[in-house]
């Protein structure tokens, strides 16, 4: 009888500390958006938000907060990686997960693995050595542009490859869920299996892969050390893909060391960063809403 | 269009993306080992030698201060990541709360784990600046534990999520409280837990955005809990800036030591889920 006692008691002892948990969690994540907007305070009371979102001066030194540059530079670098990534990583896994032996397939998501694991200032520094000169030497004279290499168009590649493995787990995942007799249903009709992919099996495992590109793109933006290594960072609005720009995260990273002496230029730093966690925080929810959304509407089972 | 056609046109751009997906795979690694073990094989001696004082400066010395300070901010971390996560996971599981509120919470971790590294840094930078402290090994270790966190609660979450409902019914109807059904379940879901935990480790081993605010990026040897430390990305991204070239070719020397350490990382995840299996292996599903 004793010992029971004891048992239930630690049992609940344990269910306190957890619950203590969860809640320094939640404080956690209320601590760090009251921060942020309590931070960005000063910037915010003496310059009105759309001046801050909307000018394209960047210029601490003069008092010259613009975020236009960096707002459209992260927009462009984002959504040209994702524009690069989307196609090939479906297309891969449609094939890795409906074409690919068995045998095979468990290599390559293996690889996929560990090409989710590399550290992002690996590739950054991968493409300083190999994407730099190639856009330089090669996609530059392809289109006529006289470039350095340090550029949008290298910052979005080195992004893609960092989607890739995003997508690429998350399609293939919800793809190989599907029950088999959805497949060999529609495959007993005479259709092809491009038809069979095209249609029903990218409408079944909608909900998987929108989320995955939304998650890709949440990676994308967030994204600092790899980009900040070749985009050139140059405050300007970019006149083509082939110029150097600057992107949210590498405006915080790269004047991180000039940041504490200034407060209002500190302040408007955590501006920036307030700005890039309401965005992830937008998205995030989005996919999961999606996800659930689409989950209940399109049920194959 | 006859769908014969369309379907082998399909088919060659499936197989072109594959290859462009492996050969951003075979670049990366290939790049950074090959040119890493050139550089490695030349100058050995960089990863046993500590930094000189003007290191970034092209001074002499080697990326052990980097190494070391890696390994002391991510072991520690992922010690009070785990302990915590493991918590959360079983909190997510075992019926302690109904489960429509649980599923929130997931939620809730799925936008922590989505949340940019760089604002987990000015976060903690943040703490710091009003509490009038500066980088240190004590703040990057907190930095990484948040980070990773997230990562581990929902592989944890998963992995539990499998375990049969059998198990869980049967060790109630034994007596069990809900802690040591909890402790039983979490054996059989013990492939799942490893993996995550190992997931995070290397998100954090990797991760330079959030450091490098917080653990005061020093060039010096680690000290001590409240002394600035360095970190193999840290130093990679600061060695890849600088105007030096023999600095510049260390960079890859430090890159082919985070990517050795991120594969090991992997193959040690792979071996432990198959070699915990063991348990799992009774389970009907």
């Amino acid at each position: 009888m004793k010992q029971q006692k004891a048992r239930s008691n630690l049992d609940k002892t344990i269910k306190y500390i957890m619950v203590i948990i969860i809640l320094a969690v939640f404080i956690f994540f209320a601590a760090l958006f009251i921060m942020l907007l309590q931070r960005s305070q000063l910037i915010l009371s003496r310059y009105p938000v759309w001046e801050l979102l909307f000018s394209s001066e960047w210029d601490p030194n003069k008092g010259l907060y613009g975020f236009l540059p960096a707002v459209t530079g992260t927009f462009f670098v984002t959504v040209f990686s994702l524009m690069i990534a989307v196609p090939i990583s479906i297309l891969s896994a449609v094939y890795i997960s409906e074409y690919m032996p068995s045998a095979v397939k468990s290599y390559f998501q293996a690889f996929i693995d560990v090409l989710a694991g590399v550290p992002s200032v690996v590739f950054g520094l991968c493409a300083l050595l190999v994407l730099v000169p190639f856009t330089r030497d090669v996609m530059g004279p392809l289109f006529g542009v006289n470039t350095t290499g340090m550029c949008v168009f290298t910052a979005a590649l080195v992004l893609a490859a960092m989607v890739f493995p995003v997508i690429i787990s998350l399609t293939v995942e919800s793809l190989s869920i599907l029950p088999i007799g959805l497949r060999e249903q529609f495959l007993s009709l005479g259709a092809t299996k491009w038809q069979l992919i095209e249609t029903v099996l990218f409408r079944a495992a909608g909900p998987g892969i929108i989320s995955g590109i939304i998650l890709g793109f949440g990676r994308a933006f967030g994204e600092t050390m790899a980009v900040v290594m070749v985009i050139g960072n140059k405050n300007i609005l970019i006149p083509s893909v082939f110029s150097p720009g600057q992107t949210l995260p590498g405006l915080i990273v790269g004047s991180f060391s000039e940041m504490m002496s200034v407060p209002e230029h500190q302040s408007a730093l955590i501006f920036v960063s307030l700005i890039l966690f309401i965005i992830v925080l937008f998205f995030n929810i989005l996919a999961n809403i999606i996800k659930n959304k689409l989950k209940s509407r399109w049920r194959y089972e | 269009m006859n769908k014969y056609i369309k379907e082998s046109i399909f088919r060659v751009l499936m197989i072109i993306s594959v290859f462009i997906v492996i050969a951003f795979l075979v670049i990366i690694i290939g790049v950074n080992i090959v040119k890493g073990g050139i550089v490695l094989i030349n100058e050995p001696a960089v990863i046993f030698t500590a930094p000189g004082p003007k290191y970034l400066l092209g001074g002499e010395g080697g990326i052990l201060h980097a190494i070391l300070g890696s390994i002391l901010m991510v072991i520690p971390s992922t010690c009070i990541a785990c302990a915590a996560s493991y918590l959360i996971a079983l909190f997510l599981q075992v019926d302690y709360i109904k489960n429509r509120f649980s599923n929130k919470l997931r939620v809730v971790f799925d936008v922590l784990w989505g949340i940019p590294s760089i604002i987990y840094g000015i976060f903690i930078l943040n703490i710091l600046i009003v509490t009038n402290r500066r980088g240190s090994l004590g703040a990057g270790i907190i930095t990484l534990a948040l980070l990773q966190m997230p990562v581990i609660v929902r592989y944890m979450d998963e992995a539990l999520n499998s375990v049969p409902d059998g198990i869980r019914e049967s060790a109630y109807s034994l007596g069990a409280t809900r802690l040591e059904t909890a402790f039983t379940t979490a054996k059989y879901a013990l492939p799942g837990i490893i993996a995550g935990i190992l997931i995070g480790m290397g998100r954090a081993m990797g991760d330079a955005a959030s450091v490098i605010f917080t653990s005061g990026a020093g060039n010096s040897m680690p000290k001590g809990v409240s002394k600035s430390v360095s970190s193999l990305p840290v130093l990679i991204f600061q060695q890849a800036n600088s105007f030096y070239p023999s600095v510049r070719e260390h960079a890859y020397a430090a890159s082919f030591v985070l990517i050795i350490i991120i594969i090991i990382l992997n193959t040690i995840s792979r071996i432990c889920s198959k070699h915990f299996q063991k348990y799992t292996a009774g389970s009907d599903r």
